[in-house]
């Protein structure tokens, strides 16, 4: 798990370095993630990136010239900052592009907003992942994430 | 190139793209050698993966001035996990010599091994003949700690860049040797 901290992500951050079963690379750009997630997949491993979108926004490069190009299963989960019920100024112009973004790159995504169907969506992305060997990504959405 | 390539071969290579992935297939493709050929500055971070996952194996990442200078950040993620079976070297010919050869910032005194040095990577050096780069890199692979060796080289490249190994052959063919890697390879 490579990621990089976001209000929204603490506590996943927490588990995933409390979990003995993950090792939780930080970052400090998150397209570094793109490069440790496809090294760790040649090399044997299942991983996952945790960023904000802006951190998504960082990475396309290298998701398109590294995870695309060779065809590697990447996992993103990404805190989908800017949509409705967004206080920040500064997170909506990013809340606006991003899923606009991911469809131009042919990038499957969906949105995770509540607790029932967190687990079986996170499988069945992996899953897509693994056989369409691209890269997936799950919009961790505010309802999800953040009590008002 | 030639002058650690015996070593090159027993060992896991990630290389960037332009002269030096053109230059290492030349002299000899293994399986074990993956050639990024985009994606400037995300080989020290696909080493790092490589690296931490399978710490039984000894990853020699090939990295360039230009690609280095993108992933700056990456130094300080390779020294904050300091993977002792990693060797990151970057050949610095001060220019972007695929794409036309325009100086990079180290042709005007920024020190790659320096920054290295600064982010953290507990071993670097700066090398200028053949002799002192073969010396260090015999050095880093004895030492088994992280180590940053730039070895200044001249702005020539090959001819063409393109070559008869496929991108996605050769990363099916890297992911099944690592696969079948069960041991360290013998010196």
């Amino acid at each position: 798990m490579s990621a990089l901290p976001e209000t929204w992500l603490v506590h996943l951050i927490r588990m995933a370095e409390e979990d003995p079963e993950v090792q939780l690379i930080r970052l400090a750009k998150e397209e570094e993630g793109v490069g440790i997630s496809a090294g760790a997949h040649l090399a044997g491993v299942r991983s996952a990136m945790l960023m904000q979108n802006h951190g998504f926004l960082a990475s396309v490069n290298g998701i398109v010239s590294c995870a695309q190009l060779y065809r590697i299963p990447l996992l993103m989960l990404i805190s989908h900052r800017g949509e409705f019920g967004e206080r920040d100024p500064w997170q909506t112009e990013g809340g606006g592009v991003t899923t606009h973004v991911l469809d131009a790159l042919r990038i499957p995504h969906t949105l995770l907003d509540s607790p029932d169907h967190v687990a079986k969506r996170i499988n069945k992305a992996q899953t897509l992942a693994y056989s369409a060997s691209r890269p997936v990504a799950l919009l961790l959405g505010r309802d999800l994430m953040w009590e008002e | 190139m030639k002058a650690i390539y015996p070593q090159l071969e027993q060992h896991v290579v990630v290389t960037i793209m332009g002269a030096v992935a053109a230059e290492l297939q030349a002299i000899g493709h293994r399986p074990s050698f993956f050639y990024l050929q985009h994606a400037m500055g995300l080989a020290s971070s696909m080493g790092l993966g490589i690296a931490l996952t399978r710490p039984e194996l000894t990853v020699i990442v090939l990295d360039g001035d230009g690609s280095l200078l993108m992933n700056l950040g990456g130094l300080t993620t390779l020294a904050r996990y300091r993977p002792k079976n990693l060797i990151h070297v970057v050949f610095d010919n001060e220019s972007l010599l695929s794409v036309g050869g325009f100086p990079t910032a180290t042709s005007t005194g920024s020190d790659l091994a320096a920054i290295a040095s600064a982010a953290g990577v507990p071993r670097t050096e700066t090398v200028v003949t053949i002799d002192e780069f073969q010396r260090a890199f015999n050095g880093a692979l004895a030492a088994k700690d992280l180590t940053t060796i730039v070895a200044k080289v001249e702005a020539v490249g090959p001819s063409g860049y393109v070559t008869d190994l496929s991108l996605l052959e050769n990363r099916y063919q890297f992911q099944r040797h690592l696969r079948n890697l069960q041991q360290p390879p013998s010196k």
